[in-house]
């Protein structure tokens, strides 16, 4: 089944010049490895095309359930010479809680992630 | 030495909640209170203003927060490190030094001064001497941008701040230093950590990175379960109380609103990270991923485990330069079809631009209420919006073709397409671009001035 990643996760974004920061927040423990497992830098690349023109990194922190990312060329420039209404990044995080990643159905019944 | 000290936060950035500071003074027990007043863009903003004013330049917050608290701060000696400094650091206290004296203070605390930040004058020596000062994030060399540079400082850390504080120091008062310097500071003078143990000085960066952003690590914009925060009206902002062995807890007073609990710490911490196994500062490599949080009961969250790495050899330079233009325009278009009327309208904006011969390096156009936050993932717009807010902008080298740009936004009212207000605040203003250059300098380049002096 499709899960959306607001079911699954928090978040925070923010900004580095032109390099938008999203550190995605596992809501449950138990949801961390398949954040791990679904969220790669690859997803979120294509996740955020033409919008991230850069490379994408992800960093795991699995003491905090967390995983960071790195959207390089994303924020129209950076700081005072970007035109964008978020030229902090501080909505990425919201923009990448609205992906869908695919459970199947036995993994999504035991984390009770029914319909 | 005490068995733990009370760092309050008092200010996220410049521009933050004006009573948070005094809250924390007066709200329960505190023995320092730290004010981060410089975002990256801060500092060329108070460029421009001791361009215009030699005096300014500093956050002017900052004056009348202290002709507030000063006299709560020498009655319970709390002490205070602030970047409040800006690009003027001994121009801010003499203004906190008069306003000492105004109030009777005068002779009865000392104000310490960081300098050595600002590198504006030896720029040159240091291009001729092969430091290329290159772009950390694009590679490009310092001397493409040379002429149009406003203001170069490195970021200091935590060990000038110590000196002031060992030398009597009530309030320190620095230009570019670190946010994590100015909680890392007291802990080290506190304690008498060593400038070798990593790992407790990585406890107190990290410890600094939490508190920086203000009330962001005690509910504010916090997504976890957001509707249930208590009470932002009154938000407490956070408090970290350190222990000599490089633990400590975070907290906020009794009796105010918003929350800190694990997933509040856990927001503040991936904020504007990079690579969490090296956070790096002047005083330390602290690794994120060593970091341990447990629930500590209402509103306390206990941090422990932290591992840190040698400094690097290097300081951060922030510098800026003028880099052009840029003029926003915004009109609201209302229902029925608003996001149509707001497409046509740019259509029709762009076309005249073109005509009238208008080069720019960008223009951009956002339709607010559609999808100006999260472009396409936002979906197509509904027909049925109820308005929409066009927002054009566009940079460039030219200020006239900037200039003429803002003439074009009104006309659209009477010329465009029907159901369009929202122009009320007059033409759009051109402001000056001054744009941020990150760099790296070797240590051994740059020499921090302490100076500690009674008010």
């Amino acid at each position: 089944m499709k899960i959306q990643l607001t079911k699954l996760a928090h978040a925070r974004s923010g900004d580095k010049g032109d390099t938008a920061n999203v550190g995605l927040i596992a809501l449950r423990e138990d949801y961390y490895p398949l954040l791990v497992r679904e969220v790669t830098a690859a997803r979120v690349k294509e996740h955020f095309a033409g919008v991230c023109r850069g490379a994408v990194e992800r960093f795991e922190l699995a003491n905090l359930g967390a995983l960071n990312f790195l959207l390089h060329e994303s924020l129209g420039g950076g700081g005072t010479l970007s035109l964008m209404t978020d030229a902090q990044g501080k909505t990425f995080s919201t923009a990448l809680l609205r992906m869908l990643i695919d459970v199947p159905d036995e993994e999504a019944r035991v984390l009770g992630l029914g319909q | 030495m005490k068995e733990k000290i009370r760092i309050a936060s008092g200010q996220g950035f410049w521009g933050d909640m004006l009573d948070a500071p005094v809250q924390q003074v007066r709200g329960g027990q505190i023995d320092y209170l730290m004010l981060d007043y410089l975002a990256e863009v801060t500092m060329s903003i108070m460029q421009k203003q001791r361009a215009r004013d030699p005096r300014a330049g500093y956050a002017r917050d900052f004056v009348p927060l202290m002709r507030e608290i000063l006299p709560d701060c020498v009655a319970k000696n709390i002490r205070v490190t602030a970047n409040a400094g800006g690009v003027n650091p001994v121009g801010c206290a003499e203004a906190v030094r008069d306003v000492a004296r105004s109030l009777g203070l005068g002779g009865r605390l000392r104000i310490g001064t960081v300098t050595g930040d600002d590198i504006m004058g030896r720029l040159d020596e240091f291009l001729s001497r092969g430091i290329e000062l290159r772009n950390m994030d694009t590679g490009e060399p310092l001397s493409q941008v040379r002429d149009a540079i406003q203001s170069a400082n490195v970021y200091l850390g935590a060990w000038p701040m110590v000196e002031a504080l060992n030398g009597g120091a009530q309030v320190v008062i620095t230009g570019r230093a670190t946010d994590t310097g100015l909680t890392l500071a007291p802990v080290i003078h506190e304690f008498g950590w060593r400038a070798d143990d990593w790992d407790r000085l990585s406890a107190g960066t990290i410890a600094g990175h939490i508190i920086e952003c203000g009330a962001q690590a005690s509910g504010g914009n916090c997504q976890y379960d957001w509707q249930s925060i208590p009470d932002l009206a009154n938000v407490g902002f956070p408090i970290v109380e350190a222990a000599p062995d490089g633990t400590f807890v975070v907290t906020k007073h009794e009796g105010t609103g918003g929350i800190v609990s694990i997933p509040s710490i856990k927001e503040q911490l991936v904020y504007e990270m990079g690579d969490p196994h090296e956070y790096i500062t002047p005083d330390c490599v602290a690794d994120f991923t060593s970091i341990r949080l447990v629930d500590a009961g209402r509103n306390r969250v206990r941090v422990h485990g932290i591992k840190g790495r040698p400094a690097t050899e290097f300081l951060k330079v922030s510098i800026s330069y003028s880099a052009g233009y840029k003029a926003v325009g915004t009109l609201v278009y209302s229902w029925p079809d608003a996001y149509a009327k707001a497409r046509a309208a740019d259509g029709i904006l762009r076309a005249r631009l073109e005509r009238l011969g208008l080069r720019f390096d960008q223009i951009l156009t956002e339709f607010v209420g559609a999808n100006a936050t999260h472009g396409r993932l936002a979906g197509e717009p509904s027909a049925d919006l109820p308005e929409v807010q066009l927002r054009v902008g566009v940079r460039g080298a030219d200020r006239a073709s900037v200039e003429r740009f803002t003439k074009e936004i009104a006309p659209l009212i009477l010329t465009g397409p029907p159901g369009v207000t929202g122009f009320a605040g007059g033409r759009p203003k051109v402001e000056e671009i001054v744009a941020y250059w990150p760099a790296l300098i070797p240590k051994t380049e740059i020499e921090a001035r302490v100076e500690v002096t009674e008010a």
